[in-house]
This record gives C-alpha cells, structure tokens and sequence, in this order.
C-alpha cells in the first residue's frame, strides 16, 4: 500500500493523486461511523467542508503555516463533530441520517451566509507557504508527499482505533447495543468518541484538500457531497480498512473518467450505482474478501 | 486515464512530418471547458466545443499548416473539479489554451491556475465583472459580456425610458449580489431610485411570495438579478400572479435566447435584457446558427457559444503569427495588441485589462404574432457602442491598469 | 423579529399566509406518496424527485406529441409514471425488501440519477414551457389569486383525504397495513401480497406524477425541477414521523406556511428553516410528531 503510494507519481499526475487521496481520508473518516459503529451519517460533508474554510482562511487572511492551519481546520471539525455529536448521538437509523443532514444543512446555510467563506466564489488562492517554514510545497510532487504522510498517519491511526478494546466496544455496539449497554459499557460515551474522531479526520480531510487546490468553496459543504462520500465507501466497501480508499479512488477517477463524456456523466454514475447495490452489496474490497474467504473455506 | 486518450479529437491534421517545433507538444490545444450536463449546458455545454471546433474549421488551420486538437471536460460547475481538470490539462495533457468556463466561481479559480503556469485562458461564459477587475491578470480575457455591462445596458435602457424605481428579485450568492448593486449603481447614476430588494436562495421553486413583495414595494420595474432556472421560474410566475398587468414591469438582468426559448414567447414577450449577439442579426449569423442547428438537435446558439467561436479564431490569429504557444502571456499579450475581426463579432479590440471590446445589443422579446420562423425570439432595439458597453478601464481596480 | 412584524401590514401578511398554504399543497402531495412507500414497503424512494419531474415531461409530451390537453394529461400522466414506478419495483426494488433501508434508499437515488441525466440530455437543462390551462385570478382584498393556484389547493386536498381514506378507512387500506405487518399471514388468506406491494409502489409514484403535472403549469418544466424539491419533501417525511400519512399531510401544509413567513421575514433562509425545524422536531420527538416509536 505504501509502496504504492511512494512510486504512483512516477505515472500519475500528483495533484490528482492528492485529490485521492484527501477523498480516501474522508471516506476511511466517514466509514469509521458507517462500518465500525453502525451509523450512517449523512451531513459528513459540514466538517469537511467547514475545516476546508477555516483552515483556508486561516492560512490567506491571517498567515498560518500550512501545518498551522490543516491542525486548526481539523480541531474545528472536531469541535463542530462535538456539537453535532451531542446532538444526534441519541437517535437511530434513519433519524440519525436525518438528524446529521438537517445540522450540515445549517452549515451550509451559515458558510453561505457569513463574509469569510466569499459566498459561492470560496475562498481563492489560498498560497502554499514552507511547511514547518522549511519545506517547499509549491512543487505538487513534494507537496504530495506530505499529504501522503498526512494520510497514511490517519490512516493507521484509524486502523489502531478500530483494532484497540475501543474499537471491539463500538463493534458490539453495532452488533447489538441492548447487550452492550447491559455489559455495563456507557455506549453514548463510546458513539460519541467515535463521532468525533470521524468528524476531526473528516476535518483533516478538508483542510488538506483546501492546501491542494487552493481553494476552498461551497460544493465541499453541499449534501451532495455527503451523499457522495456514502458513494464512495458503498463502492468500496462498508466495514473494511481498505474499501473506502479503493471506493475513492474508483469514484474520483471515475470522475475524471467520465469528464470527457459529457452530459452522459450522470447516467454512467448512476447506473454505477444501481449496479453495486443490485450485484456487488459488499463493494469492491468486500466482495474480493468474500471470495478470498470461500476459496480457502473450500480448500 | 487522461482526457487526450478518450476526448474527441477534430480537424486540422497536417501532413506529416512538417516542423512545427515551436509549437509546445507539437499541436495547438484547445481545451473547451463547460457545463456539459448542469444548469448551464444548454448556455454553452455540448455547442461550445462544437463552436470551438468549428472556429478551427473556418479559420482554416489545417490549410495554413497548423496542428489543432480540441478537446473538452465538463467542470460540473464546481470550483475543485474545474481546477483539478484546469490543472491536469496544463500539466500533463498538453492543453494551450482553456475557453469558456460559464460559471464565475470556476473562472476565478481557473483565471489563477492560468497565471500561475503562465498558459491561456479565454472566457466567454463566466459573468462576474471582477474578472477584469481585481482579479485580473495577464493570461486571461474576458470575451463575451459581464455582469457591469448587463447591468449598464439594460438599467440605463430602462431608466431613460421612465422606469425610474426599482425593486430587486436576488439570487442570495456572488454572482446575483454583484448583479443587484452594478445595475443598482447605474439606475441611481441614472436618476432613478432603488426601493428596496429581497434576496432568495439559489434553485428556489416558488418565487410567489417574493413577486408580492415586490408588489408591494410599488417599483416601477422589478429588476431580476438571478440566472437560470429562477429567472425562467420568477418571469412565469410574475405572468401568474398578474405582475406584468398591475403596471410593473420586469427586467432580466442576464438572460440567454435559451431562456426565452424555455419560457415561451407567450411568457416572455415585451421582456428588456441585453445580450453580446443575436443570430438572427446578419447573414454571416443565420448562416452560423443554420449550421449550429442542424448539427445540436435544432437548438440556436447563445452569445457564449458564438464568444467561443469569436475567441478561438482570434486565438488562432495571434498564435500563427508568434509561431509560437508556449508563452501564455506573451500570446496574450499579442492577442491584445493585433485588432480583433471575425464574421460573428465583426471588428473589436482587447483593452489592456483583458476586456474584449465590442458592442452590446439592447433586445426585446417578440410577441407570439410577430415571430416568423424557430428561434425568431427578439428584436435589436439599440446598439451600445464598446466605448459605453464596458467598465471604463480605470473603474475595475484591474492592477494591469498604469494608474496615471 | 417583532419589530419587523409591526412593519408589516397585516394585509400582506394574510397574503404570504395564502402563498405558503399552497405551497404547503404540494409539499403535502409529494410527501403523500414518500409516505405511503415507507410505510408500506419501508422503502426510503429517493426517485421520488425524479418521478415529479417525470409526471411534468409526460405532461407537456402529452401535449406537444400527441395534442392531449392538460385536464387529460392529468390523468394520463401519473398513471404513465406509476407504470414506470411498477416496471422499477418489478425488476429492481422487489430484490431489496429483505435488506436494510439504506439499500433501497441508495438504489432509488442511483435510479434517479438516471433518470434525471437521460432527460437532461433528451431536452436540455433550461426547461420548456407550458400553458397555464386556467388563466386569470381572482382580486382578493389583500392579494391577487391566480386561479391555478387555487385549483391547486382543492386538488391536492382532496388527493390527500382520498388517499388517508382509502389506506385508513377501507378494506383494501386494511388489507395493505396488514399485509406490511404480517405478509406470511395474509398471503395464507388467499392474497396475492407482491402484488398488492407493486401497486402500492405505483401508486406511490403515480401520486409523484401527478404532482408532476400539477405543477407543470405553474413551474419550469426542466429535468432539475426534482432535485431541487426532493430533500426538503424528505424532511417534511421525516418531521411527520416516517410513514405516518396524516402527519406528512398536516406537517406539508404547516411547513408550507412556516417557510412562506420565513420567505418575509428572513427570506436568504426560506430553504433552510424546514431543516431548522426537523433537526428541533427529532431532538425533542425522535420518531417525529406523528410517528410512532419502534
């Protein structure tokens, strides 16, 4: 995986790798809650795109280092993560979608409404100053190293989380939650930690995305993005460490893909979808683990 | 996995073998970049690359020995998308020159990309006159018409023919904003008064609640600073709930024939609004639109799609004799300094901020009788001459302008 | 707030309270039909937005290809458009009913991507027009009615009762709440269960159609007219409590009206305030103000 990671730019134009890649920290962020908690949350989009307007305004209004302002749009992920999470963490399901969806929607009216976002124009060249006043990010390949260190960072840290006793707790409270409350285990608190940690990563996500474009703007906070990023780790695969970096790495080439398609994008990303719900339900990487477990069960 | 492998490649190959050096990667490429499904696909989408292909036919390239490659993408009107695309087609696929781009929060993140690699990019769709204002720079011109020469001469138009007060319908976002207060700034310049304006949220299905306010301010004229789908939505429900026959009338600040096409004449007849280009207005127009038809299902084309046309000839103009496409400002550069002329735009100029200067038509939407043929939508009631139809230069704050 | 509601003449407030009652209108038929496919087939129907759009584009086919008028249309379109819905549950959303809710709901929003992209490229995403079929209106004292509009409060009133009627207080309503309930045991009556859930899920739609096409006359008809409505008729659902009937019809109109004063008093914020309220509704009744709790 990280071998990957280190020569892909040899044959992959970086800035595009680093679009994957900030994707793939979002939908590993998103699929934490998703797989590992049972909660489908469908306002993920507010903390990425809230920490892409914090972390870029930080940086071009007030002179943050990069590393200044990705930590800071990422603290502010976490924080809103706490408010929404204090919120929502009671309810179930459905109610829990719609719960998430109706706080992005509110930040997606106050991102619109307030001075510092620049309305739907975003915030525009955002510079790349020196990392840690030393390194120069102005090249995309170096710079794509440092948003591959950011990722595989987050990325382990997510794989920890979810290998620890923490992460066995929030298993069993999506395996059933009657029991685990009965255990003894104070589950809101454990779906509360887990919500947060999701909202700072998906933070992160957003911050770093806003470095590599330069730009941070309302389509980042929009439900379709949340809905997208649910794309992405359905394509993939629910529940597995690697599905949802495969599944945005399926839908952002996809993307760029079908560019030259034209008015036929829509279809084609439909009936992607209608096709993995009907036929792949595990995704991509769930599906290969299925047929991986079968083989070796027959064998 | 890049767009060259897979967009669709046209005209102009030459003979083998011919030297051609100077020119990066060997070919002249246009990358057409617009909204190929969205909001704004029928504005520019599929029949912008038509256009752009079209202008490399006329203009004769391969004729003249040059190697032209026009590919396209679709920016889903999204900053990141357009920039990522923008951003890969300088870089790695090659591309020269970007045209059109129809959304403004594209353009100005493409605008930037464009600098920074020192390429082209020519726009001819996006609206926001800060373009060519503060955030202008020395690879990009403005082609086809922007939200201060709308404002400037459909608010003038009105005001001195004695639609002295004005109410606004607003798009909450940048664009409606910066449309409401040019046009705001012109009808006070012009003597009028402005009552007052409501501002309602972008894709809004009902406007009826926001047509009585506009009832109620008792304006002359309720000005639409919005675009799309909300302004075909707010002039047909303004016929609705009987605005047009209280007395008030409506003015469209940016509106395309596609538009009127969606609302129907019956809707949208005795409407004011200012356009680049009308096709309807010459030979050398009808005998475009009649090919533009017969090749994009019988739709006509809009003042974005005829830009495109006009720019990329231009392109090609200044790049044939510079003999060279590597240097973005410098072709620019060349492109401002050589007068314009192509049979869809006639004779103009490009100022030194980036604007294109060329006349402005004040049109008038045609009641149902009156039309004679398809597309047969509006009468020119004025000509604005370039002179008045833009900003003066020493208004945008453009810092490519020498303050004297 | 108080201030600005002295500043308003009680005149042009009753006004906006008229607007947003029909508004609420169509909130409430479209959250009708989301309604009665939840609560029956507990299926979250995401094309829902697209099958309005698509009850239009019938209408004004209806019209322009083979002349038949709008009063026609309206009967011609939902049932065109709840075949299609049939067609849909047939082949694809029968396979989903044992699975969770989210698959259904993902599956209908992949369908109405689709959709949406194939009439996108068919007719362009500027729209077409079509003809007011009831022109004029009457001058009340404090606001002008169209009459259409009026004509679209009596229908989607008597759409909605017909409906509460027939699911609430008939045989065949009977029939379908137990057949959600208990499938194994009123097949074992001798009734053909899938069936009647096909029908239901046309219906559902249909009733999207014919929302379609009431519309048609009195909005853009452009392919992006679903999407732009179908999260805020989601909401409505869900703060009536999902699958409630009465409580997507009482909640449709109310949230109407409470939009339409939003629409005066802070109107930058008419599209988000239905979402202000589902977020405050779930915090204090989580299975919304009509559902009842699992």
């Amino acid at each position: 995986m990280i071998g990957i990671g280190l020569v892909a730019p040899i044959a992959i134009y970086p800035v595009f790798l680093m679009k994957v890649l900030c994707f793939a920290l979002f939908a590993c962020a998103f699929n934490l809650l998703i797989g590992y908690v049972g909660l489908l949350s469908f306002g993920h989009a507010m903390f990425f795109g809230l920490a892409a307007y914090v972390s870029g305004y930080s940086v071009k209004a007030w002179g943050f280092s990069p590393e200044l302002g990705i930590l800071y749009g990422t603290a502010c992920g976490a924080v809103l993560g706490l408010v929404t999470g204090l919120l929502a963490i009671r309810r179930q399901g459905i109610y829990f979608a719609m719960v998430t969806l109706a706080l992005s929607q509110m930040v997606f009216f106050y991102c619109l409404q307030v001075k510092f976002t620049g309305g739907e124009d975003g915030i525009q060249a955002i510079p790349r100053r020196p990392l840690f006043g030393l390194i120069n990010i102005q090249n995309d390949l170096t710079f794509y190293y440092v948003v591959l260190a950011i990722f595989a960072g987050a990325f382990l840290l997510i794989w920890r989380t979810v290998n620890s006793p923490f992460g066995q707790v929030l298993k069993a409270i999506r395996e059933n939650e009657p029991r685990a409350i009965s255990l003894g285990y104070r589950v809101d608190h454990y779906k509360l930690l887990a919500f947060v940690l999701s909202a700072a990563l998906a933070g992160l996500a957003g911050a770093t995305k806003a470095l590599v474009f330069q730009l941070a703007s309302l389509t980042d906070v929009t439900w379709q993005m949340s809905g997208e990023v649910v794309l992405m780790t359905l394509v993939g695969g629910m529940g597995t460490i690697f599905g949802p970096v495969v599944g945005a790495a399926v839908i952002i080439t996809m993307q760029n893909y079908l560019a030259g398609f034209g008015e036929w994008v829509l279809v084609i990303q439909g009936f992607i979808f209608v096709v993995v719900v009907m036929a792949f339900r595990k995704g991509i990487v769930g599906e290969i683990q299925a047929w991986w477990e079968r083989r070796t069960n027959k064998a | 996995m890049r767009f060259n492998t897979l967009a669709v490649t046209t005209a102009a190959l030459l003979a083998a073998g011919s030297a051609h050096a100077q020119y990066s990667g060997g070919t002249i490429k246009i990358g057409v970049m617009n909204d190929q499904s969205g909001l704004y696909a029928d504005v520019s989408g599929p029949g912008g690359t038509w256009a752009a292909k079209k202008a490399v036919e006329d203009y004769g390239a391969a004729a003249k020995g040059l190697k032209v490659e026009v590919v396209f993408a679709d920016h889903q009107n999204k900053p990141d998308v357009g920039s990522n695309i923008a951003r890969q087609w300088y870089d790695v696929d090659g591309v020269d020159v970007i045209v059109d781009v129809p959304t403004s929060s594209v353009a100005l993140a493409i605008t930037q990309i464009a600098k920074e690699k020192n390429k082209v990019f020519l726009g001819s769709g996006p609206a926001s006159s800060d373009l060519t204002g503060k955030a202008c720079n020395a690879n990009f011109i403005h082609w086809t018409y922007d939200t201060w020469a709308l404002a400037n001469g459909t608010g003038k138009a009105i005001v001195q023919t004695g639609g002295k007060s004005w109410y606004f319908l607003t798009a909450d976002y940048a664009f409606g904003h910066a449309l409401e207060k040019d046009t705001g700034d012109v009808v006070k310049k012009n003597g009028g008064t402005v009552t007052g304006a409501v501002r309602h949220p972008l894709s809004t299905n009902d406007f009826s609640s926001f047509l009585l306010q506009a009832q109620a301010s008792k304006a002359q004229i309720v000005g639409l600073a919005n675009a799309g789908g909300d302004t075909i939505n707010s002039i047909k429900q303004a016929a609705e709930f009987g605005i047009v026959e209280g007395g008030q009338k409506l003015a469209g600040m940016l509106m395309f024939i596609t538009d009127v096409h969606a609302l129907g004449l019956k809707t949208a007849q005795g409407l004011n609004f200012t356009t680049a280009w009308y096709w309807d207005m010459n030979d050398n127009n009808r005998a475009f639109a009649k090919e533009f038809a017969a090749a994009n299902g019988g739709k006509h084309p809009t003042m974005v799609q005829a830009g495109i046309y006009s720019s990329v000839i231009h392109y090609l103009k200044a790049v044939e004799a510079m003999k060279a496409d590597a240097d973005g400002a410098a072709v620019v550069a060349k492109m401002k300094s050589i007068p314009t002329e192509d049979k869809l735009f006639g004779k103009g100029t490009i100022r030194e901020d980036g604007r294109h200067m060329h006349d402005m038509y004040l049109v008038e939407v045609k009641k149902p009788g009156e039309s004679k043929k398809p597309w047969d939508y509006v009468t020119v009631k004025k000509t604005i001459p370039a002179a008045e139809a833009f900003r003066p230069l020493g208004d945008g704050d453009c810092s490519l302008v020498k303050k004297s | 707030m108080l201030f600005e509601l002295i500043g308003i003449p009680p005149q042009a407030l009753f006004g906006q309270l008229l607007l947003g009652l029909i508004n609420g209108a169509f909130y409430a038929m479209m959250s009708l039909g989301l309604a009665v496919i939840f609560g029956l087939l507990n299926v979250i129907n995401f094309t829902h937005g697209a099958q309005y759009m698509m009850g239009a584009f019938a209408a004004w086919m209806l019209l322009e290809w083979a002349g038949i008028p709008y009063w026609g249309a309206l009967v011609l379109a939902p049932l065109i458009v709840g075949a299609t819905g049939v067609v849909m549950e047939k082949l694809l959303l029968k396979r989903l009913y044992h699975l969770d809710h989210l698959y259904g709901l993902l599956l209908t929003f992949g369908l109405a991507l689709m959709i949406e992209g194939v009439f996108r490229k068919q007719f362009g995403s500027s729209g077409l027009p079509y003809a007011n079929p009831l022109p004029g209106g009457t001058r009340l004292d404090f606001m002008f009615l169209p009459n259409y509009r009026a004509w679209i409060v009596i229908a989607s009133l008597v759409i909605c009762f017909g409906t509460w009627f027939m699911i609430e207080r008939t045989k065949l309503g009977s029939y379908l709440r137990a057949a959600t309930e208990r499938p194994d045991l009123v097949q074992a009556f001798g009734i053909n269960v899938p069936r009647m859930i096909t029908l239901t899920y046309g219906f559902g739609v249909g009733l999207a159609g014919l929302a379609g096409v009431l519309a048609a006359p009195a909005y853009n008809v452009s392919p992006l007219m679903g999407s732009n409505l179908i999260i805020i008729v989601f909401a409505v659902v869900v703060i009536g409590g999902m699958g409630s009937i009465l409580g997507a019809i009482i909640t449709g109109f109310s949230l109407g009206i409470i939009e339409g004063l939003t629409k005066v008093f802070y109107p930058e914020a008419s599209n988000t305030v239905i979402f202000i309220v589902m977020a405050i509704v779930l915090m204090v009744k989580p299975a919304g103000l009509f559902g009842t709790p699992k």
